[in-house]
């Protein structure tokens, strides 16, 4: 008896809603998510029973197809569907094989960047764009979507019910044919995925497996995005690149024990060394082309990292630039703490504390435990315990999880000494 | 031996993919094991959760379902048990349970008295 694929349902959740919604037209999203829980409830049933078939996903897909065959013979009359279907669904000769077509491999590979593209539609919020992708295309259920950002089920339920309300409003799915639209819509695409990455990475959930599932769903739609010719963009590369680097750090980001570690005491040989590989092969396919995106300086920062061996090892000075230059391209609060602490690591603690306190803007980081740690750090390696401690405390105060007190709770205890 | 039927009643609607997942993986996972132990004498067959209705004298046909959700039959297994208590230890590791399903146990009748 074969065993269905890790996160089988979900995967194939988003290729069969996209591909329903192609048919049925975007105003009937929510159609589409009917046929599609039809069909896994279908699966759930004979399967158990029955066991998983030689396919999984093509028999899934096929369920979904009949499913959706069915609607459309009862309710021709009563709704209009998308204008793709446009005269074929007059009669059942040509109802079927139509959609037959609709539903051929390339055309739902297809499907899955037209949504993805649709997600990202100017009228939407960043954030709104990233849970209606983790919805819709990662096939993550509401609570899941705010089990994913600590947020409560009302919240996310309103964020994407509003945003769905957005999409069908927005008449049709976006068109991938339409080369100059294309490249108007990727950067907010390539910015929705990079904020999916980071939410995995950075986020405040304490669950390593939710983590890294957005990690992982953010680079399987970024390889989605570099299999179209319009897609695989020198900045895609890049994000690309980012995101295998970044990720190759996560076995040591968090230990066996569920305790984060912080770059700088990370067991480096915990690194995934082909994630590693795959990264700076696609941060080399992204040097091409004139534009430098902050995609390219961030990879390139990480891959800095990932070929240096210790932290004594790093090329600090080299770091040190690459902010500057992020700081050019994207200016953020968060960016300008971390070249601080880069050129902390590169010129001792005392230029990190005053890189630190040069910051422009620092209300913007009040919220941000990191802040108070990084200041507590450089405190601490000046031997100015008493600083340090409160330092900490403070980031104590704002840690978001269990995970970051820990951390913040052993660096308290450094202190002590 | 004897044999007991299990019949499964509600459960599962409305769920995200994941869980239909992680649900199919637990339903195999225990049958496996009720077939590992020489429990399952025909793992059975799910049901329509629809169908006809045939009524009286008249044959009077009409349309399912026929009881609320929570109680329609999904599905059945035949299950070989020492005695009902058993049957019914078995039927605790059903994962309908989680669901807010229930399994029935009822016995076969034997024939020889």
């Amino acid at each position: 008896m074969t065993e269905p694929s890790e996160h089988l349902f979900r995967h194939e959740a988003g290729r069969i809603v996209s591909a329903l919604t192609r048919i049925f037209g975007v105003h009937n999203l929510a159609l589409a998510e009917d046929v599609v829980q039809d069909a896994f409830c279908r699966a759930l049933e004979v399967w158990k029973f029955r066991g998983v078939p030689e396919s999984p996903a093509a028999w899934l897909m096929t369920t979904a197809k009949n499913r959706a065959l069915d609607v459309l013979r009862r309710e021709r009359t009563a709704r209009t569907f998308a204008p793709e279907l446009g005269r074929w669904i007059e009669s059942e000769w040509t109802l079927a094989p139509r959609v037959e077509e609709l539903f051929a491999a390339p055309a739902i590979r297809d499907d899955l960047l037209r949504m993805m593209f649709s997600c990202c539609h100017p009228r939407l919020r960043e954030e709104a764009q990233v849970a209606l992708i983790l919805n819709i295309l990662c096939g993550f259920s509401v609570d899941e979507v705010g089990n994913a950002f600590v947020s409560s089920h009302a919240a996310i339920e309103k964020r994407i019910s509003r945003a769905k309300k957005e999409l069908a409003a927005s008449k049709k799915l976006f068109d991938v044919t339409a080369a100059a639209e294309f490249s108007a819509r990727l950067p907010a695409v390539q910015r929705a995925l990079y904020l999916l990455f980071n939410e995995g990475y950075h986020g405040a959930s304490t669950e390593s497996a939710v983590r890294g599932e957005l990690c992982q769903e953010a680079m399987r739609l970024a390889t989605l995005l570099l299999e179209h010719p319009l897609g695989a963009t020198p900045a895609t590369h890049a994000l690309a690149a980012l995101m295998c680097l970044d990720a190759a750090r996560l076995p040591a980001r968090v230990d066996a024990a569920g305790h984060l570690n912080s770059l700088l005491e990370q067991d480096r040989s915990q690194w995934d060394q082909e994630l590693v590989v795959k990264g700076l092969r696609l941060l080399d396919l992204s040097a091409t082309g004139s534009a430098l995106t902050e995609y390219h300086v961030e990879a390139a920062i990480a891959s800095i990292h990932a070929r240096a061996l210790s932290v004594e090892d790093t090329d600090w000075e080299n770091i040190v630039s690459l902010y500057d230059t992020l700081m050019a391209i994207r200016p953020s609060p968060v960016i300008a703490l971390n070249r601080a602490i880069a050129i902390g690591e590169r010129s001792g603690p005392q230029y990190g504390l005053g890189a630190i306190r040069a910051i422009t803007n620092p209300e913007r980081l009040a919220r941000y435990p990191f802040y108070f740690a990084a200041l507590g750090k450089f405190e601490l390696e000046s031997a100015k315990y008493e600083d340090a401690r409160e330092h900490f405390m403070a980031a104590l105060a704002l840690a978001r999880n269990p995970m970051e007190r820990h951390f913040l709770e052993q660096r308290i205890s450094a202190c002590e000494l | 031996m004897s044999e007991y039927v299990f019949l499964y009643r509600g459960g599962e609607t409305g769920r995200s993919p994941e869980r239909i997942q992680q649900s199919m993986q637990k339903w195999m996972a225990w049958f496996k094991e009720l077939g590992q132990n020489g429990h399952i004498k025909d793992q059975g067959q799910p049901l329509e959760r629809t169908g006809k209705v045939v009524k009286g004298h008249q044959k009077t046909v009409t349309d399912g379902p026929f009881a609320e959700v929570k109680d329609i039959v999904g599905g059945h297994t035949l299950i070989e048990a020492r005695d009902l208590e058993q049957a019914v230890e078995l039927s605790k590791g059903c994962p309908i349970l989680e669901v807010e399903g229930g399994v029935e146990v009822r016995p076969v009748m034997k024939l020889n008295m």
